[in-house]
């Protein structure tokens, strides 16, 4: 037995008929590039839902103001005005495992600045919405306790606002911006969160709560309380704490009147993840699609081209070659074509998927379980089908195999 | 060289049994240039089998160069042919797209001779068939039938066979090539080469040496000739 022998054979095999190995390979390509991209996709989307929820902050627990009823009509969900800072800072002295409260006015106001204007969220607020809501300060740093105390006009603006208003990279420090008639001084910006849609945080603009309420809002009701829980199994309790104080400081005995809402982020992230777990089933299911075609068209190659050679083989066995080496030269044949189209399929994957990263804005992430799996099953599906033929027509009498028509 | 005994040759299909061969028992001479020649059916083809290691008798003995075929194992015939025979066959069986040259030394890719030597004995071959040597490179299907069917029969010589058998080689020729072809056995003949050739043209029998006819399973005759020289 010689592997030269046998590798040479193989060779000579293959790249003499150029199109039917070039079609074998192209279709193992597609197969195994079709599957790595569309997991990519998936996982690229699953995670980057993650980190969008992630960055609303961590063990978050929101206080949002009840629905207002006018005539037995709810205007829903905090339309009404019943929190108050004082509500925080109970939250803050009476709840514990608590790590920051911060409460919150906000709204949205066209704001101009350096002749140009955009209409974004203010955010009225203390330094507590740091932790509460995992902001970080690119340039500058958040408000002092003295600015919150004096109702500073000072302004903190979020990467895209910044973008919109002075342009891409340009510090704005030391710049002023008009939110409803009121200059402000912007003293920092914060670092991107890579948020994204309607509420996103990285276009809001952030002033002291005590500026919100004296010149903005005009009056001292909040929009929401952000509390942040120590850990995360302590936020069931949190909440409790939280709605147990509130209905006592409300004056309300039954929690099914309560006048405010509180939403946990475990809930959020409780719903995201079903919908990601849908999400990733039906990429899944696509990539398994791709898959069976991939793999039939692979089977049905592999079946014509040892169909085809039929006679081939008779003629192998007719001039004394032994049935052993017709195997190995069919099952050479067909590992050196899956592994090529393996290859080349794999790399093809990776391509299309830094091409959908970069021409469709759409994150991907490349796993190593769909290449493995796409890269197996097309093996496996191609060597079965490549080897199995041959060893039957290789088994034929030489005489029956030559005269196959 | 060739020494059969009482060959028969049963085939059973389901509970169908046909009787290929009756019962032959005949020798063949070293540097003898033979013809079996028989209707379709008449179970020469099934000799031919036989003959060339490709089967093996339901009974009977068969010796080749005093070796017992009959009772050899599948790889044992595949060497005996790699070895012993060299087949020329009807549809010449070239391979696709592979260069005369390669198509010479397919008999020998996994011998582990060098693929110089295989390459030199191939050329010395392909010209002591007769094969202009421009022709060497081409790929098989640019050749015409009767260069075809010269690097057929310089593959079925390229491991020094004791026999040729040649399975309707002019099968698929025009009567000139045919002579061409008949020409040229009767070359390596006169060169010492053990020829079989499986017809069922009387016309192309008449070119060898000696005839042995087969109807329905035994031999029917088995005549020595004067083999007929061509006038071209």
């Amino acid at each position: 037995m010689n592997i030269i022998d046998l590798f040479r054979e193989t060779i000579r095999s293959l790249s003499g008929n150029k199109a039917r190995s070039g079609l074998t390979i192209l279709g193992i390509v597609i197969g195994i590039a079709s599957v790595i991209t569309m997991v990519a996709i998936g996982q690229g989307a699953k995670s980057s839902i993650e980190s969008n929820i992630e960055a609303i902050g961590s063990n978050l627990i929101i206080v949002m103001p009840g629905s207002q009823r006018v005539g037995g009509i709810s205007q829903g969900a905090g339309s009404s005005q019943t929190l108050t800072v004082e509500d925080a800072d109970a939250i803050k002295s009476q709840v514990s495992n608590i790590k920051a409260v911060a409460p919150e006015i906000s709204k949205r106001y066209q704001i101009t600045g350096k002749g140009t204007n955009t209409n974004t969220e203010v955010v009225g607020t203390i330094a507590d919405y740091l932790t509460a809501r995992n902001v970080k300060m690119n340039i500058g740093s958040f408000f002092t306790d003295q600015q919150i105390k004096s109702s500073s006009k000072v302004a903190i603006m979020g990467p895209t606002a910044r973008d919109d208003l002075f342009g891409a990279d340009i510090n704005p420090v030391g710049q002023s911006i008009r939110i409803k008639g009121v200059d402000f001084k912007v003293v920092g910006v914060t670092e991107l969160k890579g948020g994204s849609g309607f509420n996103n945080p990285d276009d809001y603009v952030y002033v002291p709560l005590t500026a919100a309420q004296h010149y903005l809002a005009g009056n001292d009701y909040l929009s929401d309380i952000s509390v942040a829980a120590a850990d995360q199994s302590s936020m069931t309790s949190v909440q409790q704490q939280i709605t147990d104080l509130l209905l006592q400081r409300h004056k309300i005995s039954d929690p099914a009147q309560a006048d405010f809402s509180i939403l946990n982020q475990n809930d959020i992230i409780a719903t995201a993840a079903s919908v990601t777990s849908t999400f990733t089933m039906l990429l899944a299911s696509i990539a398994g699609i791709s898959l069976l075609v991939g793999g039939i068209g692979i089977m049905n190659m592999m079946l014509t081209n040892v169909t085809e050679r039929t006679r081939e083989i008779g003629l192998r066995k007719a001039v004394g070659i032994k049935k052993i080496y017709i195997n190995l030269q069919f099952l050479a044949e067909a590992v050196v074509l899956t592994f090529l189209g393996g290859a080349i399929g794999v790399v093809m994957g990776w391509i299309a998927s830094l091409a959908v990263t970069k021409f469709a804005g759409q994150n991907t992430q490349i796993s190593t379980s769909s290449i493995l799996l796409a890269f197996g099953v097309s093996a496996l599906v191609g060597i079965v089908f490549g080897f199995y033929p041959a060893r039957r027509a290789a088994k034929l009498n030489p005489i029956v195999a030559l005269r196959y028509e | 060289m060739i020494e059969c005994k009482n060959l028969k040759k049963v085939y059973i299909n389901g509970d169908v049994e046909t009787v290929a061969l009756k019962g032959l028992t005949f020798k063949i001479e070293k540097g003898e240039f033979v013809a079996i020649i028989g209707p379709s059916g008449s179970g020469k083809s099934t000799l031919m089998h036989i003959l060339g290691a490709l089967d093996t008798p339901s009974s009977g003995e068969y010796f080749l160069d005093g070796k017992e075929v009959s009772k050899l194992s599948e790889d044992e015939l595949s060497d005996l042919r790699r070895d012993k025979i060299g087949f020329v066959f009807q549809a010449f069986n070239l391979l696709p797209r592979t260069t005369a040259l390669q198509n010479v030394m397919l008999p020998l890719v996994y011998s582990g001779i060098s693929m110089k030597e295989r390459e030199s004995r191939a050329r010395e071959t392909l010209q002591y068939t007769g094969l202009e040597e421009s022709k060497f490179s081409n790929l098989s299907n640019q050749l015409s039938g009767g260069q075809m069917q010269r690097v057929a029969i310089a593959r079925a010589l390229i491991n020094n066979p004791s026999i040729i058998l040649a399975d309707e080689p002019t099968g698929n020729l025009d009567t000139k090539t045919s002579h061409v072809v008949m020409e040229t056995f009767q070359e390596l003949n006169s060169k010492g080469h053990t020829i079989i050739l499986i017809t069922h043209e009387m016309e192309i029998a008449e070119f060898t040496n000696r005839i042995i006819a087969v109807r329905d399973g035994l031999i029917e005759k088995d005549q020595k000739i004067k083999g007929k020289k061509i006038a071209i």
